[in-house]
C-alpha cells in the first residue's frame, strides 16, 4: 500500500535533521528581499467565517489593507488558515463591496443612491408607523378566553445575525425587545 | 461545545457524525491530526465519503435521518457489553432515579399523547417523588422503573441487525464503530463526539443531540479532557448571537423570553426558577432572579426599580411560536409589514427558497445591512420576476466588514475573542453597531416628539454609550459584564469584599436580584472587569499542557474551558484519568487545581459542602432520561418526514409531535431518491461572503449536484452534464458531479440512491447558480423548529438549460 503521508513527513523530518547536523547553519542571502510587510501597521483579528475562531494579522499601509495572514501566535491556528480565511484580503479590497446606501422605491426596477440621513430617517419612520399600527397591548388566549397584556409589535420581524459582533448582538437584542418585537430570529434557527 | 477546539488533541477516539470538519472547520484538523499522531482513532459516519472520511480510520455509511437508530444501537452495544463507566453513570447521571408509575412506552409512542393536539403531557414522565418531594432513587439500578432499567429496555430494541437494516450501514463497519468508540467507556480513555448540521437539521434533531449526550454520559465522556458533546457551529459568531438571545424564545444569557401568562416579574420568576430540596444540588438556574433583574437594570437603568418590577412590563410577551419558518409563513400570507435583516440572507439560507422569495414580495418595507448585494436585498429583480409587480420598499445599507470595526466574537468553544479595526469602513459603509444605534436614537426622537403606541419601552430604555459617531464598544462590553449601581459589601465565605458604585462586577456569583447590579448577559460576567478587557488577552501559556490556554481571550462561564469538569473526578475529587487531569482536589490546600472548577465546592463526597457535577439541572445529575423534551424522554428512531421506506422499528412513521405540512411528499414513485445538502470549504453559508471573492470563485465557480456512479449510469448522466433535480417544493438545475463518494443505501434489500449538493449558491454576486434550498422542506424539529434540510426525497433527470 505504500507509506502514509504521516510516515513520509516523519521520515522527511528525520532526514532534514540529519542534513542540518552535517552542514553549516544557513545564512540569509544578501540578495534576499525584505518582507514587504516590514514596518507596516498591524492589527489582529479573528476570522469571520466558521466558528473555529482562527487568528489573523492584518497589515495596512496608507489606510488600506495590503495583507492578511494567519497569526502565528494564536494557539488554535498557529498561523494556518483555510482558503476562506486566507481570502480575507479580498473582503477588504473588492469592487463588489457595498459602499453607498441604496434605495428601491415600490415597483421600481433600479437602485437609487441615497444619503445615510435620508435612509435612516425614512427607516425610523417606517418602523414607527408599523409599530403604531400593529402594536398589541393585549391578546386573547383561546384556551381560557382571557385577555392578557402582551405589549407586542406583531407587524415586523427582525432577522440577524451570526456575523455580528457580540456587542452588536447585544444592542440588537436590547433594541428589538424595546420595540416590542417578539419575532426575532437568526441563522441559529436554521 | 462542552469542550473546545484544541482539546481534540486529548482524545483517544474522535467520532465525527453528521459533520465534516476537514471540509467545514479545516483548522480543527490540526488538533485532530495531533490526536491521531498520538495514536488516537478517527471515526467518520456520514451518508457520503467526505474529506473527513478520507482521513478516518473507520468510515461507516449512514442513511440521512437515521442517526438515532445508529446511536441507539451504540447505546445498546455499550450496555449489553458492559462498556459503560459504571461509577460515573451511577453517581453523576439520573440512571438511579425512579420514574413515575404512569410512564410507559409502546411500539413507538410514549404515554399520554393527545391525538388532537399531537402533543404529549410531559407531567406523566416526571420522576417518582418521596414525601419530601425529592426524586426516589435506587442506587443498585435494579428497580424496573429506574431510569437505567427503562433505558436498557428501550434500547434493547436497537440490536445491530435491526439498526443496520434501518441505517443501511454494512454490519461489519457498524461493529467496528461501536467497538472502537464504546471502548472509551474506560475511565482512562476519552472519546469525543463532534456533530453539526447532519445531526441537528432533522424533525428529530434535538433528540439526535440527546442521543449523542446519552451515549457520552454512559461512557463517562462529559467533563473530561478529550471528551464532550461538541457542536461544530457554522458561523464565526453564531455562538455569541445565540448567547445574546437573538431567538424568539430566549433573552441574553439563555433566560426565557416571557410568555403571556408570566403576568408580572413574580410570576415569571416563579415559573422559570427551578427549585430543589437537595442540598447537594447547586441548581445554578436557581439564580434566575439575579440574572433577570440585572438584565432589566442593564436595559432600563435607573428607571427600573423594585416598585415597577424593574420595568418587566415593558418586555413583549409571547403567545405562540415565532420561529423563522413561522415568520416566513406569516410573511407569505401578507401579514407582516416590515423586516429588518442585519447580515442574514433568508432568500438562500432558509428552506423552500421559492416561497421565501415570494414572501419577501409581500412586505411593505425591507431593510438589509450587508457587505454585498444578496439574493435577499435584490429579491425584487431576481430572474423570472417583473419588478413592477413588487411593491416592497427596500433599503440596502452598506455594512462594515469585521476588520473595519472593533468588538468581540465567540467561537464554538465559547472563547470570546476581541478583534480590532485595521482600517476605516470602506466607502460610506458603517458598522452594525452604528446602524442599530441610529435606528434606536431616531425612533426614540420620533416617539418623544409625536407619541404613539406605548412609547415607554423605547423612551425609557437606558442607552448610554458615549457621544461619539457610534457607541463606544467598550462601554457596551462593560454593560454586558455588568457593574454595581451602588456601593456594596459582599461577604463571600471568609472574605469580605467592598465594591464601589460603578465598579465592574468580577463574576456572576456577585450579581443581585435587588437592583444593585447591572449585567447585560450574566454568562459574560467576568469578561470585562476592573482588570480590563479579558477578551483581549494574548497570553499563550498553557500550564497544564492540556491546551486550555487559560489566559488567551476569555471564555464563558467564568473562563472555565471544559464545562461539567466536576464529572472528570470521582466523588472524592481524584481525576478518573490522572494522566489528563482537568481538575484535581488538593485536600491540603482545600481547593481545586487545573481548569476553573465547575463550582468551587469540595468534592461530591464531602457531607457538608459537596455538590453534584451537573450544576445546571435542578437535580444535579445528567439526564439520561429527559423531563422536558416535547417528543419523549428517550430518543426514539423515526423516519424523516420524506422517507423512502417505512419505519422498521415501530408503527409510528415519523415524529408524532411534528405536524406535517402540505408541501412534503413521500411518493417514491415521483421522488425515489434521497436528497441532502452540505457545504464546501471554499464557500460559506448563503454565499454572499465568498461568491464575490475571486480567489474562492476560482476554486469553486459553479453549483453542482453530486450523484453516484450507479445512478449516473441509470439516468445516462455524465460528469459535467446539466441535470435537473426536483422535489415537492421546486426544481433546480446544475452540473452533475459523478463520484464514488456516494453509494446507494441498502434499505431492506432494496438499493435507494441519494444525491447531495451544496446550498451556497444564488443569483447574486460574482459566481451565481441555483440555490439548493429551493428543494428543501420547511418541516422541522419538534423542539427547535430547525428544518429537515438533510433528508428529503427528490428526483434527478439529465437536461436543463446551461447555466
Amino acid at each position: 500500500m505504500g507509506i502514509s503521508r504521516r510516515q513520509f513527513l516523519q521520515r522527511g523530518a528525520l532526514a532534514g535533521a540529519a542534513i542540518a547536523l552535517s552542514g553549516k547553519p544557513g545564512e540569509a542571502s544578501v540578495d534576499a528581499p525584505e518582507l514587504r510587510t516590514k514596518g507596516l501597521k498591524t492589527t489582529t483579528t479573528i476570522c469571520p467565517f466558521c466558528s473555529v475562531g482562527c487568528g489573523l494579522i492584518v497589515h495596512t499601509k496608507d489606510g488600506k489593507v495590503v495583507n492578511a495572514e494567519g497569526d502565528p501566535q494564536h494557539p488554535i491556528n498557529q498561523g494556518a488558515l483555510c482558503p476562506k480565511g486566507g481570502a480575507l484580503f479580498q473582503i477588504a479590497n473588492n469592487e463588489n463591496r457595498l459602499q453607498k446606501v441604496k434605495y428601491r422605491a415600490p415597483g421600481s426596477d433600479r437602485w437609487e443612491e441615497k444619503s445615510w440621513d435620508w435612509a435612516l430617517d425614512r427607516i425610523a419612520r417606517r418602523m414607527k408607523e408599523t409599530r403604531d399600527r400593529t402594536f398589541k397591548k393585549t391578546e386573547l388566549n383561546k384556551k381560557d378566553n382571557k385577555e392578557y397584556v402582551v405589549n407586542r409589535t406583531d407587524g415586523m420581524a427582525f432577522f440577524g445575525g451570526a456575523g455580528l459582533d457580540n456587542e452588536e448582538c447585544y444592542l440588537w437584542s436590547k433594541f428589538a425587545r424595546a420595540m416590542g418585537v417578539g419575532q426575532l430570529e437568526h441563522q441559529a434557527r436554521l | 461545545m462542552t469542550n473546545h477546539w484544541i482539546d481534540l488533541k486529548n482524545s483517544d477516539v474522535i467520532f465525527a457524525i453528521g459533520c465534516n470538519p476537514a471540509e467545514n472547520h479545516p483548522i480543527s484538523f490540526r488538533w485532530i491530526e495531533q490526536a491521531l499522531d498520538s495514536g488516537a482513532k478517527l471515526i467518520s459516519v456520514d451518508p457520503r465519503y467526505t474529506r473527513t472520511s478520507s482521513k478516518a480510520d473507520i468510515y461507516a455509511q449512514i442513511r440521512p435521518g437515521t442517526d438515532i437508530a445508529f446511536l441507539g444501537g451504540m447505546i445498546n452495544y455499550a450496555l449489553q457489553n458492559n462498556m459503560i463507566h459504571e461509577e460515573y453513570v451511577r453517581e453523576y447521571t439520573n440512571a438511579t432515579f425512579i420514574v413515575s408509575e404512569q410512564f410507559d412506552f409502546q411500539d413507538g409512542m410514549f404515554c399520554a399523547f393527545d391525538d388532537q393536539e399531537k402533543s404529549y403531557d410531559l407531567k406523566s414522565w416526571a420522576y417518582a417523588t418521596d414525601a419530601d418531594g425529592r426524586p426516589k432513587r435506587d442506587m443498585g439500578m435494579k428497580d424496573p422503573k429506574c431510569v437505567y432499567q427503562l433505558m436498557k429496555n428501550h434500547y434493547k430494541r436497537y440490536d445491530v441487525d435491526t439498526v443496520c437494516a434501518i441505517t443501511g450501514t454494512p454490519k461489519e463497519d457498524y461493529l467496528k464503530v461501536a467497538k472502537a468508540f464504546c471502548a472509551t467507556g474506560r475511565p482512562d480513555k476519552a472519546g469525543t463526539i463532534l456533530y453539526a448540521m447532519g445531526i441537528t437539521q432533522s424533525t428529530h434533531g434535538s433528540q439526535n443531540v440527546r442521543a449523542v449526550a446519552l451515549l457520552q454520559m454512559l461512557l463517562g465522556n462529559i467533563g473530561i479532557a478529550g471528551g464532550g458533546v461538541n457542536a461544530l457551529r457554522g458561523e464565526s459568531n453564531v455562538q455569541g448571537s445565540t448567547d445574546y438571545g437573538l431567538l424568539f424564545h430566549i433573552l441574553p444569557g439563555y433566560l426565557k423570553s416571557p410568555e403571556f401568562d408570566n403576568v408580572d416579574l413574580k410570576a415569571y420568576l416563579e415559573k422559570w426558577t427551578p427549585k430543589t430540596k437537595d442540598p447537594k444540588s447547586a441548581n445554578w438556574w436557581g439564580n434566575t432572579p439575579k440574572y433577570t433583574v440585572s438584565l432589566l437594570k442593564a436595559w432600563y437603568g435607573d428607571n427600573a426599580t423594585p416598585e415597577n418590577d424593574f420595568c418587566y412590563d415593558y418586555l413583549p410577551k409571547r403567545m405562540g411560536n415565532y420561529s423563522y419558518v413561522k415568520i416566513m409563513e406569516k410573511m407569505g400570507k401578507g401579514e407582516l409589514e416590515g423586516l429588518v435583516c442585519m447580515g442574514m440572507n433568508p432568500a438562500v439560507g432558509g428552506p423552500d427558497s421559492v416561497a421565501a422569495r415570494q414572501a419577501l414580495g409581500k412586505l411593505k418595507w425591507l431593510v438589509t445591512a450587508d457587505l454585498w448585494e444578496t439574493e435577499t436585498s435584490i429579491f425584487w429583480k431576481r430572474p423570472g420576476v417583473d419588478p413592477k409587480s413588487i411593491q416592497t420598499e427596500v433599503f440596502m445599507l452598506p455594512a462594515a466588514s469585521s476588520i473595519e470595526k472593533e468588538g468581540s466574537i465567540s467561537n464554538s468553544g465559547r472563547w470570546a475573542q476581541w478583534r480590532y479595526a485595521a482600517v476605516h469602513p470602506l466607502g460610506d459603509s458603517r458598522s452594525d453597531l452604528h446602524i442599530i444605534d441610529e435606528f434606536y436614537k431616531r425612533i426614540k426622537a420620533l416617539y418623544l416628539k409625536e407619541g404613539g403606541a406605548f412609547p415607554e419601552p423605547i423612551t425609557k430604555l437606558s442607552w448610554n454609550y458615549g457621544t461619539g459617531h457610534e457607541p463606544d464598544v467598550h462601554l457596551v462590553a462593560k454593560e454586558i459584564n455588568g457593574y454595581f449601581t451602588k456601593d456594596m459589601t459582599i461577604v463571600d465565605k471568609d472574605k469580605t469584599l467592598e465594591f464601589k458604585k460603578g465598579d465592574q462586577v468580577p463574576m456572576f456569583k456577585y450579581l443581585q436580584d435587588d437592583g444593585s447590579t447591572v449585567s447585560g448577559c450574566w454568562i459574560y460576567c467576568g469578561s470585562y472587569t476592573k482588570e480590563g478587557n479579558q477578551m483581549a488577552r494574548r497570553d499563550a501559556s498553557d500550564p497544564t499542557g492540556l491546551g486550555l490556554f487559560p489566559k488567551w481571550s476569555w471564555c464563558w462561564p467564568v473562563n472555565r474551558r471544559i464545562i461539567y469538569n466536576r464529572a472528570s473526578v470521582n466523588p472524592a475529587g481524584a481525576p478518573f484519568n490522572p494522566k489528563r487531569p482537568v481538575i484535581a482536589w488538593d485536600p491540603l490546600e482545600k481547593k481545586w487545581k487545573g481548569d476553573v472548577p465547575d463550582g468551587p465546592w469540595p468534592p461530591m463526597k464531602d457531607d457538608k459542602e459537596g455538590k453534584y457535577p451537573f450544576i445546571m439541572l435542578p437535580e444535579g445529575h445528567g439526564r439520561l432520561y429527559a423531563l422536558d423534551m416535547k417528543d419523549g424522554p428517550f430518543p426514539e428512531h423515526y423516519e424523516p418526514v420524506e422517507s423512502p421506506t417505512r419505519n422498521l422499528l415501530s408503527r409510528v412513521q415519523s415524529n408524532p409531535v411534528v405536524k406535517v405540512p402540505s408541501n412534503v411528499s413521500s411518493d417514491t414513485g415521483k421522488f425515489p431518491i434521497i436528497g441532502t445538502t452540505y457545504r464546501v470549504t471554499e464557500h460559506w453559508q448563503a454565499g454572499a461572503m465568498t461568491r464575490s471573492l475571486p480567489w474562492l470563485v476560482e476554486l469553486v465557480p459553479d453549483m453542482f449536484v453530486e450523484l453516484s456512479e450507479t445512478l449516473a449510469r441509470q439516468k445516462g448522466i455524465k460528469q459535467g452534464d446539466m441535470v435537473k433535480v426536483s422535489t415537492e417544493r421546486g426544481s433546480i438545475q446544475a452540473r452533475a458531479l459523478v463520484t464514488s463518494r456516494l453509494k446507494p443505501f441498502n434499505v431492506q434489500g432494496k438499493l435507494i440512491e441519494q444525491v447531495g449538493m451544496p446550498w451556497h449558491f444564488g443569483y447574486a454576486g460574482l459566481a451565481t447558480g441555483d440555490s439548493g434550498n429551493v428543494l428543501t422542506p420547511t418541516v422541522g424539529c419538534a423542539n427547535t423548529g430547525i428544518p429537515e434540510f438533510k433528508a428529503f426525497l427528490c428526483n434527478i433527470e439529465k437536461g436543463g438549460k446551461a447555466a
